[in-house]
């Protein structure tokens, strides 16, 4: 069983018990442990079940590899699936409940699976559920996303009640690794004057060095990380950020880091994750090596671990995972967690050594401790179900048959280090293979380059393929100062390589295991990827690593293959009888393990997760019941239901109110962009389709605009302000698309131009005073003459209405006597607040958005939006008359020219009205005779846009008919959203509100 | 006239660093060819502060000249006085390619006060904040979170930021949730 040692753990604090559940158990641990170390020291072994086959799965590292041990962590609104026990850290109260079984961890229905392990091979998925097609839409996908997934998604209505933040940090050096390597090359970086920023992504520093022990400039190893520690603290140039994991390397020296602020403790205030966007001139990635599990079989059941892990859990947390620990090992190094155990009082019955020769003064080290040595040896088999209870040893070199059976409860095992190469590669480093060391390492020739072509990522220690801590101190020493420019001619802290004999690469074990064997011989514990499903890939012809990955789903799992692509790949390159470097790895990708969905929003949730723009009446609307409807990042008005009135019946009084005597709308959001300059008017009229630089001064015209491609693109009002000035109106949603469309061409196409454009939308705001009443409030508030002859239709004036400072508009959207009003953003809620009370007696009507479309569409004005989505020319609007023949050029007539877009049999606009007076369907088709190639049905027009009409009492509609304006009074079919009722509606002008325009020109 | 209307009627809060809508102030933006000599002199004329380099700004928090782009400026002095400004600049260049105008509504501004500054705006800004990097005077144009904005330093512990005044609201409530007093990051103060 796994239990605490009676003393030792480095990291914990014995004198601080600590409370937390693990299924609803109590348990106790101390200050200092992770939530791995103190379930072992509990002796839960077995913490979750496996993705396929449910086989029982525990603890297999210490640190962020750990594939296993991932549990819920909290509940309710704290809930979060998928979290690593090796990386938790403990805390009072944490409450963590394992993942992926039923009905309970101990007793497991899916299972079953493992039973069916001989048909679930790699590619059954897509063989099996292949046939029949229809199958797997309705029976075969329902099925699977039942029964996938580890952890439990959070439930829908909870709410998570942490905070997150981001935080932007320039550096010239960052140094991603706080083991004796980062600590070097920031110490040699900082020494160098360089501002430096060193993360570890663990709370502690030091990294392996502290646990493996070592002497660095005469000091033990922990004593030199404490004393360069304080060193880094003394220099203002150097900062340090435990808890803090490089993420990702990313274009340019970008780089994302993940910063756990409070997960250790929860009641602490202020964001729980702080996620820091780096740009740092250089960095070094100093993120160590992880050692990597033997394929034998039985080498996933619980008890089976990492010989480093295993040590880890000794030295640093005085946890032991068994009494009796076998070793097994391709390598010295794995010697160091015999040697471990067998100080602190437990048994070590052998450590089988699949080296024929055995290794070095490590060896002879373990063996003057009185352990027993089997070189040459294989574990042919571990015994055990839910725990391991022993294992059979054979000869490395044979087929796995029985030498001998070993009792005991847990395994170390080690076949060798691989650098983690992960942030080295995401930008493009690419990687040797190194067979002495049988590891990928870091091509320096084949760095991520930055802009210039020069390398921005440097790699230091262990990551770098240096194993002995004097190799590691010098590389480490080296990067710092190449990255800072540094020339100081100081030497590396001293240190020592041990001695330790190569290690023999093992891929599997025995290396000629049989079939039986191979099936139980696990690459990937998460996934259930077995050396026999890698094999069956190679068999049927999967010769890229990348399709082996997809096909087997090797290292597809959350921690994304840190232990298992290594061995996956020799296992393949093997099977396909290639060179590992021939073979390749799959692509190294952000992030190095997963982070926070909260880190990546940062502050953005509530009322701050999206910017929501407010006009100055804004607050009105809001205290008088306004539906909004989002326009852009704006909310405007939809309508103004009054108490217990729907939204239907408030818009037909909106449009009713204002035609009959007085209706104010909020304008406030169109563009407004001034545009100025002895070129102005030569500018508009390549805007524009129509002319505008013969408008005159006090004088407004309606234009369109269109993109280069001819299309429609925005419309709007233009008002000539003096012989440089216009003032070009723009759709709500067109303001700064459009300004930045001008200032694009003025940039890059007309940069001899002079004209200078202001984007001043915001700077006013705006009321549409509408109605047959419009000129008796104005008349009532004061200040300027409004009548028809001092402003006549299509003019504006500047002056002052009841005191407020003005430019009125006299423009008209909805067919009746109407002015626009501009005033400073500052007063325009007192303006409002003015017009509705000099209104009362016309029964002023604040209307919405959908009003103004049905008044507009009563007129047969088209809507940008409506009847134009990017497909649509003016020319297909009956907008002849706005487009101007006299023009050499505007943007979109050559594109207007070409055949497609002058082709008679384009849909052109017409108003619809439908035979019983009902609404028609907003998008539906007017259907044609027969059907097309693909056997759907011919269509010969749609609906643009459709209303009820209040004024007219039934429904109006325009649409885009083939030939339609040739068909007025003929009837065609629509269909209605069911797909079979045919509605019929009749082909009629586009205008079906007074259409000589008495009612606006008075 | 009644006194001009703030976006958020002069809202404040006060946690890492205190944030108060700033304002009235008058704004106009001007734009013309920043090199050239009659620009310099009228502007240095109209406002008695010279052109701004790039990014920079030149003058003090009330009276300044901001430096926007390379053919744009924003000044900003009192609010009563924009109109004036406005006319008095197109006087003076009459004839020359330049445009001036009135945007004192258009635009927010929020101060904000205290030793973590640089941290608050470090949170929401892409920007390079080092005390070395990033000096009074200096001024950038670019995004607070989600929405294009600009600020300057008054001293090393005084920031004006400003945005348009249709997200003036969410600018706030932005500012007031990044200087939560628990959420000291500790890198520009450490």
């Amino acid at each position: 069983m796994s239990t605490r040692l009676a003393s030792g753990g480095r990291l914990t604090n014995r004198s601080k018990q600590i409370e937390f559940s693990f299924d609803g158990k109590r348990l106790t641990g101390f200050e200092g442990d992770t939530l791995a170390s103190a379930l072992l020291a509990n002796d839960q072994m077995m913490l979750g079940r496996s993705f396929k086959y449910h086989r029982p799965r525990g603890l297999v590292a210490s640190g962020s590899e750990e594939p296993n041990a991932l549990v819920n962590l909290g509940k309710g609104d704290t809930h979060e699936p998928n979290q690593r026990a090796t990386t938790t850290e403990l805390f009072s109260g944490l409450e963590a409940t394992s993942q992926n079984h039923w009905p309970n961890l101990d007793m497991d229905i899916g299972a079953v699976n493992g039973l069916f392990s001989r048909f679930l091979t790699a590619g059954f998925y897509y063989k099996m559920f292949i046939h029949p097609r229809p199958f797997w839409k309705h029976i075969y996908e329902p099925f699977i996303r039942q029964s996938a997934g580890l952890g439990k998604a959070p439930k829908a209505e909870a709410r998570d009640p942490d905070t997150y933040e981001h935080f932007y940090a320039y550096v010239d050096v960052l140094v991603i690794g706080g083991g004796v390597a980062g600590l070097q090359a920031a110490k040699a970086a900082g020494e160098a004057g360089a501002k430096v920023l060193l993360v570890e992504q663990t709370a502690h520093w030091g990294g392996r060095a502290v646990v493996d022990g070592g002497t660095i400039d005469g000091m033990e190893a922990e004593e030199w990380v404490k004393t360069t520690l304080e060193a880094l603290g003394k220099m203002d140039n150097v900062q340090v950020r435990s808890r803090t994991m490089g993420a990702g390397v990313y274009d340019h020296g970008y780089i994302l880091c993940y910063e756990r602020v409070r997960d250790h403790a929860p009641l602490a205030g202020g964001p729980r994750h702080r996620m820091w966007k780096v740009r740092a001139k250089q960095t070094v990635t100093a993120t160590g090596a992880i050692e990597r599990p033997l394929s034998f079989a039985g080498n996933d059941i619980p008890g089976v671990m990492l010989a480093s892990a295993v040590r880890d859990y000794v030295v640093n947390y005085g946890v032991s995972v068994g009494d009796r620990t076998v070793v097994v090992t391709n390598n010295d190094d794995a010697y160091r967690t015999a040697i471990a155990l067998k100080k602190a009082g437990m048994d070590v019955p052998v450590i089988v050594d699949a080296r024929q020769m055995g290794g070095g003064a490590l060896m002879d080290e373990a063996k003057a401790l009185g352990i027993r040595v089997e070189t040459g040896r294989g574990i042919a088999k571990v015994k055990g179900g839910k725990r391991v209870t022993g294992v059979t040893i054979c000869n490395q070199q044979g087929e796995g048959a029985m030498i001998e059976e070993i009792a005991c409860d847990c395994v170390a095992m080690s076949g060798g280090w691989s650098p983690v190469v992960h942030l080295w590669s995401h930008c493009g480093g690419k990687l040797n293979w190194d067979d002495a060391q049988a590891m990928f390492r870091p091509d320096h020739d084949r760095a991520p380059t930055s802009h210039d072509g020069k390398p921005f990522v440097t790699v230091a220690g262990s990551a770098n393929g240096y194993l002995g801590l004097k190799d590691v101190l010098e590389d480490a020493d080296t990067a710092g100062k190449s990255v800072s420019g540094s020339s100081a001619m100081t030497d590396a802290p001293k240190a020592e390589n041990a001695e330790e004999k190569p290690l023999e690469p093992v891929w599997l074990m025995p290396q000629g295991a049989s079939y039986d064997l191979r099936m139980k011989a696990w690459l990937d514990y998460q996934n259930d990827v077995k050396v026999s499903d890698v094999q069956l890939a190679a068999r049927e012809g999967y010769e890229s690593v990348e399709h082996t990955k997809r096909y087997t789903t090797l290292g597809m799992a959350t921690d994304q293959g840190k232990l298992s692509n290594i061995n996956g790949l020799a296992t393949l390159s093997n099977a396909l009888n290639e060179a590992i470097p021939q073979v390749g790895t799959t692509t190294f990708r952000p992030p190095y393990t997963p982070f926070s969905m909260g880190a990546i929003a940062g502050e953005a949730r509530g009322d701050i997760f999206q910017p929501i723009r407010k006009t100055p009446m804004h607050q009105w609307h809001m205290d008088n019941g306004a539906e909004f409807e989002p326009v852009g990042h704006w909310r405007r008005p939809y309508c103004f239901p009054k108490a217990g009135e729907s939204k239907h019946d408030a818009v037909m009084r909106e449009v009713r109110a204002t035609r009959d005597s007085l209706g104010l709308l909020d304008a406030s959001t169109l563009g407004k962009i001034i545009v100025k300059g002895s070129d102005a008017g030569k500018f508009l009229d390549m805007l524009y389709t129509n002319m505008m630089s013969t408008l005159k001064p006090g004088k407004c015209r309606y234009g369109l605009m269109c993109n280069e491609n001819g299309f429609l693109s925005d419309d709007g009002v233009v008002a000539r302000i003096d012989e440089d000035t216009f003032l070009c109106h723009t759709t709500t949603g067109g303001a700064d698309r459009i300004h930045a469309h001008m200032e694009e061409w003025l940039q890059t196409e007309w940069w001899d131009w002079k004209v200078y454009t202001a984007n001043v939308t915001e700077q006013y705001a705006q009321v549409a005073v509408v109605g047959p009443n419009a000129r008796k409030v104005l008349e009532k508030l004061g200040g300027m003459d409004v009548s028809k002859e001092a402003i006549a239709f299509m003019e504006w004036k500047d002056g002052t209405l009841g005191g407020y400072n003005a430019r009125v508009y006299r423009i008209s959207f909805s067919g009746e006597l109407s002015y626009e009003i501009a005033v400073p953003a500052n007063q325009g809620r007192d303006f409002w607040d003015a017009l509705l009370e000099a209104g009362a007696e016309f029964n002023v009507t604040p209307y919405g958005t959908e009003a103004l479309h049905i008044m507009r569409a009563e007129k047969g004005f088209i809507m940008i939006g409506d009847e134009t989505d990017g497909t649509i020319i003016p020319q297909d609007l009956g907008l002849h008359w706005a487009i101007s023949k006299k023009k050499e050029d505007y943007l979109g007539k050559r594109a207007q020219e070409r055949l497609h877009m002058a082709d008679p049999n384009r849909w052109q606009l017409v108003g619809l009205e439908t035979l019983d007076g009902s609404v028609l369907p907003d998008g539906a088709y007017a259907v044609g005779e027969g059907y097309n190639a693909n056997k759907q049905r011919n269509t010969q027009g749609r609906v643009t846009s459709t209303y009820y009409s209040p004024t007219l009492n039934k429904g109006i509609a325009m649409g885009i008919v083939h030939n339609g304006p040739n068909r007025m009074g003929e009837d065609i079919p629509f269909m209605a959203v069911d797909g079979e009722t045919i509605i019929r509606a009749k082909i009629v002008n586009p205008v079906f509100f007074d259409p000589e325009g008495a009612k606006q020109n008075v | 006239m009644s006194e001009p209307v703030l976006p958020l009627g002069g809202a404040s809060y006060s946690g890492l660093v205190t944030v108060s809508e700033h304002g009235p102030i008058g704004q106009v933006t001007f734009r013309g060819d920043l090199s050239s000599e009659a620009v310099k002199a009228a502007i240095k004329d109209v406002t008695g502060r010279d052109v701004p380099g790039l990014r920079e700004v030149s003058g003090d928090g009330d009276t300044c000249v901001i430096w926007m782009s390379p053919d744009e400026l924003l000044l900003i002095c009192g609010y009563a006085e924009a109109g004036g400004l406005v006319d008095a600049l197109t006087e003076k260049l009459a004839g020359e390619h330049v445009l001036a105008v009135n945007v004192s509504d258009a635009r927010a501004a929020f101060r904000l006060k205290g030793k973590h500054v640089r941290e608050v705006l470090g949170k929401l800004a892409p920007v390079d904040l080092d005390p070395a990097v990033f000096t009074p005077g200096m001024v950038r144009r670019t995004r607070l979170a989600q929405v294009a904005a600009g600020f300057w330093l008054l001293d090393q512990e005084t920031a004006q930021v400003f945005c348009f005044r249709s997200v003036s609201e969410y600018m706030f409530n932005l500012l007031k949730t990044v200087s939560d007093p628990q959420s000291a990051v500790g890198y520009y103060s450490a």
